[in-house]
């Protein structure tokens, strides 16, 4: 009973860490704590490295325009994680249409976005905070 | 238990390794042998099945409080992400009577709605655990109506991307229909009771990709006049890939069979292929 109750205190000395933590920054957004311009280019570029090595995927984007994409996924990026820009590309749905992404390779660019995360260092509260910005995105990329 | 061994063999030759979901969302395997904690069942299907794939898994576990030790072993078939089928097999140790209680467990889930990191709202199921003891002496002497059971149970769960400071929350809540004592290891029913629904709850916070701090809660009915208490634990999950999830708890079940302050530890690890 005793254990019992010092591992609930733990959980909530951990919660307050993390609640702390975060106050005592000055309010940035995502753009800015990826690093800005540059900070999206190396993860941009670090993801399309996870892509060209990849077996699962790769074969979507066989027809891609790698500079194209990159400078379209680094403007997209900047624009949804609060960046001063406006992505003026296509659609979600454009691009994604007649790709037929299921479920399984959708989750699995996700793995590999996750991966060139850890690459270029982003830390893992400010990781997850970009991935709840781009799940909604789903619903226009997969199973169309 | 033979032929799901069979099954996991098979797939284990055939090389067939779903990895559809992202790391951590089916959970680890509770008690009863379903997709959960370690004592809730959760809405997540078992495995890392997505719509277009199936999986097995199998786990064992043991919870070892005071005076008493439960070890359970089983698996779990993932077919669709839409419907998982599990068997376990648990074997009750009670060391002061120098008996043992085995159940034999049978279930199913069937995802309704959702998907627990996309979907707009929770991940909806629903299940029945089948339970059947295989020798209902203990159950019949301590007052139990019957010797198997059915548990029904809805469950809900979402995890929340980053929404504790970055950190991901997850939570599920499960209401069970049941008369099950003490899970069914003493039996179902008894003197004139009812079926119940019975809340369940789990929340959980990763602290990184691999590791989850959580909490647990499982209601329990008193058919037996023998004082059986709510069930509760902390744990913390460790699912480093894919293919393997270790969790460990501190259990406290209060009161079992009128013995009561029964804390202790549980240790469970799940294999998926």
């Amino acid at each position: 009973m005793k254990c019992f109750a010092y591992a609930q205190k733990l959980i909530v000395v951990l919660l307050l860490m993390m609640g702390l933590s975060a106050c005592q920054s000055t309010p940035q957004s995502l753009y800015q704590k990826v690093g800005e311009q540059a900070g999206l280019e190396r993860l941009v570029d670090a993801f399309i490295n996870q892509i060209g090595q990849d077996e699962v995927i790769f074969h979507y984007f066989k027809q891609t325009n790698v500079s194209h994409f990159r400078a379209g996924f680094v403007s997209h990026l900047c624009d949804v994680l609060g960046g001063p820009c406006q992505y003026d590309g296509d659609s979600m749905v454009q691009i994604h249409t007649g790709m037929h992404i299921n479920e399984r390779d959708f989750n699995h660019a996700v793995d590999l976005l996750i991966a060139a995360m850890d690459e270029v260092g982003i830390a893992h509260p400010v990781q997850n905070q970009i991935l709840a910005k781009l799940a909604p995105m789903r619903s226009e990329i997969i199973k169309i | 238990m033979k032929w799901f061994s069979a099954l996991l063999l098979l797939s284990l030759s055939l090389g067939a390794l779903a990895d559809g979901k992202l790391l951590a969302t089916p959970g680890v395997s509770q008690i009863e042998g379903s997709a959960g904690g370690g004592i809730v069942p959760w809405a997540q299907l078992a495995g890392y099945a997505s719509e277009d794939e199936w999986a097995v898994s199998g786990f064992c576990s043991r919870g070892d409080v005071k005076n008493y030790r439960l070890d359970v072993c089983g698996v779990q078939a993932n077919i669709f992400d839409r419907i998982e089928l599990s068997y376990a097999e648990q074997d009750f140790d009670v060391p002061a009577l120098n008996t043992n209680i085995e159940q034999d467990i049978s279930a199913i889930k069937v995802r309704l709605y959702g998907d627990i990191v996309y979907s707009d709202w929770p991940q909806l199921s629903v299940g029945v655990q089948h339970k059947s003891l295989q020798d209902g002496t203990v159950a019949t002497l301590v007052g139990a109506e019957h010797t198997s059971g059915n548990d029904v149970y809805v469950a809900m769960s979402k995890l929340h991307l980053g929404a504790l400071n970055g950190y991901n929350w997850f939570w599920n809540i499960t209401a069970r229909y049941s008369e099950a004592n003490q899970i069914g290891l003493l039996g179902f029913g008894g003197n004139n009771v009812d079926k119940q629904w019975l809340l369940e709850g789990s929340s959980a916070v990763f602290l990184s990709r691999e590791f989850a701090l959580g909490v647990e809660f499982r209601e329990k009915q008193n058919n037996l006049g023998l004082g059986e208490s709510h069930w509760r634990d902390v744990f913390i999950a460790w699912l480093p890939n894919k293919s393997i999830s270790v969790t460990a708890a501190w259990l406290d079940l209060g009161s079992i069979a009128g013995v009561d302050k029964q804390t202790g530890w549980y240790v469970s690890i799940t294999g998926y292929f």
